[in-house]
């Protein structure tokens, strides 16, 4: 791609050698076209410089592992694993742009796990005598968790705000008296198995039922996403030109909505490209008395269920982080405390109310992950609070606080679960695993400062 | 029918503090200080580092309540506990430190804690549309209504502060040094604009160490030494060489003796 001459185009020869200038300049120079285009798109330059960091994991993975990273099972099974860390990464992006550290959300996340596991195991069936597997049974449990998790989330946004102890210091001793309680009060016990219905968020199977949305309601999900992608565009268009501001141009604005269109059906598509595992589509044909065809029954998984969880959360996250006054405040307050408090802002109400934020998100991410394991175990989410911490801070959430979005924690996320599900692909062992994931890490954060540098 | 003189009405300061009292552990940073603005009145706080103008002030902005003493708005006795009290009588700060959110926008720090909403969700829109208006009376080649404010120059950063003062319909302006990080033209701009303001019949307490910014905008001055009122005085009445005095020396000029006058005109002798 060679674009129209550049002038003052900063040359290699032009700039000390061995900055980072010198490094960036000519490919600057390259890209000079490429930026202008993304100037008519208003995207953020950052999160699209993590799609592509993303990219390249992904590709030369694939390439290493001949092919397999890219596989539909393989992209599928990542999804799963990046939704539990991807959920309580979005409430940690409001936490740390407060300002604030949540060190005890693996622990919380191991104490509401066994929560609603005794919910819907013991507490409900046998204490109530109401019986296994009810309908409702997995409704009270998902309820419970989160209002326990919003309550002690709380109660340590209290002391934190109201209290003036320091966040690290409160969820520190979080961290070890939620998971002390776990193991005081399970006596090192096993909760399972779980309530059939409950174990669906975990995006297992249970007899033929599968907790995913299946072909069609995959699609049909795709086509929602794409249809709100186009309407907030277009009333986004028509607030700014009622208030006489200037608007994209309207093929920048038809390649965004293609683009945002692009990624939620080929989304789907994936989904979809991952069939039921045999012998559940077996069982499956037998019930309802499909004879399998020569190759085989082929029934498309779809989207995974901790995923569209995940997706909800995203979009509620987004909303309440961008579009609701308790976001801004959020931010302002991560921007400058002092300026929050004398603009009237309820300073320790809204700290409080963050904290309490990500406990609830917590709860979601220990039902997500109990599901999954079809039990409560006492070391459930056991240095969670690392790789929730490590997905905002890699998706650009700042510890000087005041800056970091939702979109990029998810990004954060899934960038750490790549990382991680290649080299298991690979064979590499877990403490080499750790050694990378501990460097990408550290690079992540010194390439973004670096360049946050140049730009401001 | 006779024709009846119209009825003076009473002259009622639109703010008035009386016999305040704020103490720090031990020290008593402001004590007992009286001061008063009326509308369409600039009254000028002047006083030394530690003299207690800012401290002063606060109890008035909400940021610091007084131990003790009364603050009067339109001659009623008010209760300020908080920044949303005072904003909510009419009492508007543009703060030395200017209390910017450096990592939000311009609109984003103008309406902060009194945003514009629709159905429940912020009205961006809405927001830069007002921002767009007031600071054009400010700053009118003021273009970065998108950038962080942190980006922005002192002088832009200044006007976003003070088109959030003035954008509310204050009647009370309390502005903590105004022009201390502004250039020559941008002083001129905050001159205009404080003339336009007593126009419009605000009443507007300024705190600055300039005693040249005080003296061009004031009508009545307030001096402040370690934390007591030396005094008020009427601009027109008093030179600066006597304010002077009261600020560094603690003394109304009635109680200068000549030497001490001479002392200060000529520091070296």
């Amino acid at each position: 791609m060679s674009g129209p001459p550049i002038p003052n185009a900063p040359t290699a020869e032009g700039r000390p050698a061995g900055s980072i200038a010198s490094v960036f300049g000519p490919i600057g120079a390259a890209l000079a076209p490429v930026r202008r285009t993304l100037s008519y798109l208003e995207v953020d330059t950052r999160l699209l410089g993590m799609v592509l960091a993303l990219a390249v994991i992904w590709v030369s993975f694939d390439l290493v592992s001949g092919g397999t990273f890219l596989s539909p099972r393989n992209l599928w099974n990542l999804s799963v694993q990046s939704s539990s860390i991807a959920i309580m990464a979005t409430g940690m992006v409001l936490v740390i742009v407060s300002r604030g550290i949540d060190l005890s959300v693996g622990s919380m996340l191991g104490f509401l796990g066994y929560t609603m596991a005794m919910t819907q195991a013991v507490w409900i069936p046998q204490a109530l005598g109401l019986g296994f597997d009810r309908p409702y049974t997995w409704i009270i449990a998902v309820v419970v968790g989160v209002a326990l998790g919003a309550v002690i989330g709380g109660l340590q946004g209290f002391v934190i705000a109201y209290g003036g102890v320091p966040s690290f210091i409160v969820t520190l001793g979080g961290l070890l008296v939620w998971r002390g309680l776990i193991f005081r009060y399970a006596q090192g016990q096993t909760i399972a198995p779980l309530d059939q219905n409950f174990q669906m968020l975990g995006g297992g199977t249970v007899g033929t039922r599968v907790g995913a949305l299946g072909e069609w309601a995959s699609w049909i999900l795709g086509a929602v996403i794409c249809v709100a992608i186009v309407y907030t565009l277009i009333t986004g268009r028509r607030r700014r030109r009622r208030y006489g501001f200037p608007n994209r141009p309207l093929w920048a604005e038809a390649m965004l909505g293609l683009a945002g269109c692009a990624v939620a059906l080929g989304v789907m598509w994936v989904a979809n490209s991952y069939p039921l595992p045999i012998n559940v589509a077996l069982q499956y044909g037998q019930e309802h008395g499909i004879t399998p065809p020569p190759g085989g029954l082929i029934i498309p998984t779809g989207l995974a269920f901790p995923v569209v969880i995940m997706l909800g959360v995203t979009v509620v996250m987004t909303f309440i982080a961008s579009r609701r006054r308790f976001g801004r405040y959020v931010y302002a307050i991560g921007g400058n405390p002092e300026a929050a408090a004398l603009a009237g802002i309820n300073v320790r109400r809204t700290l409080m109310l963050t904290f309490s934020l990500m406990g609830a998100l917590v709860a979601l991410s220990a039902a997500v992950q109990t599901a999954r394991l079809d039990a409560a175990v006492t070391n459930l989410g056991v240095q969670n609070e690392l790789d929730v911490i490590s997905a905002a801070v890699i998706g650009g959430t700042s510890f000087a606080g005041g800056i970091g979005t939702i979109p990029g924690a998810i990004l954060g996320a899934v960038v750490m679960q790549s990382l991680r599900s290649g080299m298991v692909l690979l064979l590499v062992d877990s403490p080499t695993q750790d050694i990378v994931v501990g460097i990408v890490l550290v690079a992540a954060v010194g390439l973004d400062t670096a360049l946050r540098r140049r730009t401001t | 029918m006779s024709a009846m003189p119209a009825p003076v009405p009473p002259r009622v300061p639109l703010a008035e503090l009386r016999d305040i009292q704020v103490s720090f552990g031990g020290v008593r940073a402001v004590d007992g200080v009286t001061v008063d603005v009326y509308p369409g009145e600039v009254v000028g706080l002047v006083g030394g580092n530690g003299a207690g103008k800012s401290t002063l002030i606060r109890t008035l902005s909400g940021a610091r309540p007084p131990d003790s003493g009364q603050i009067r708005v339109s001659g009623q006795a008010v209760t300020i506990a908080n920044p949303r009290d005072a904003k909510a009588l009419g009492i508007e700060t543009i703060y030395q430190t200017l209390a910017l959110a450096d990592n939000l926008d311009a609109p984003a720090n103008v309406f902060l804690g009194r945003e514009l909403t629709a159905t429940g969700t912020l009205n961006d829109a809405a927001m830069e549309s007002a921002t767009r208006k007031v600071i054009s009376r400010l700053n009118p080649n003021f273009k970065n209504f998108k950038m962080p404010v942190l980006r922005l120059s002192g002088g832009q950063r200044q006007a976003v502060a003070i088109a959030r003062a003035i954008h509310f319909n204050a009647r009370v302006l309390i502005m903590d040094e105004p022009t201390a990080a502004l250039g020559p033209a941008e002083t001129a701009q905050v001159h205009a604009l404080v003339e336009q303001l007593k126009r419009d019949g605000i009443g507007i307490f300024l705190i600055s160490h300039d005693i040249h910014d005080v003296f061009d905008l004031s009508d009545r001055i307030s001096v402040m030494y370690h934390g007591k009122l030396v005094g008020t005085v009427k601009k027109e009445e008093i030179t600066t060489d006597e304010v002077l005095g009261m600020i560094i020396l603690g003394k109304p000029p009635t109680k200068l003796t000549a030497q001490e006058l001479a002392e200060l005109r000529s520091p070296a002798g």
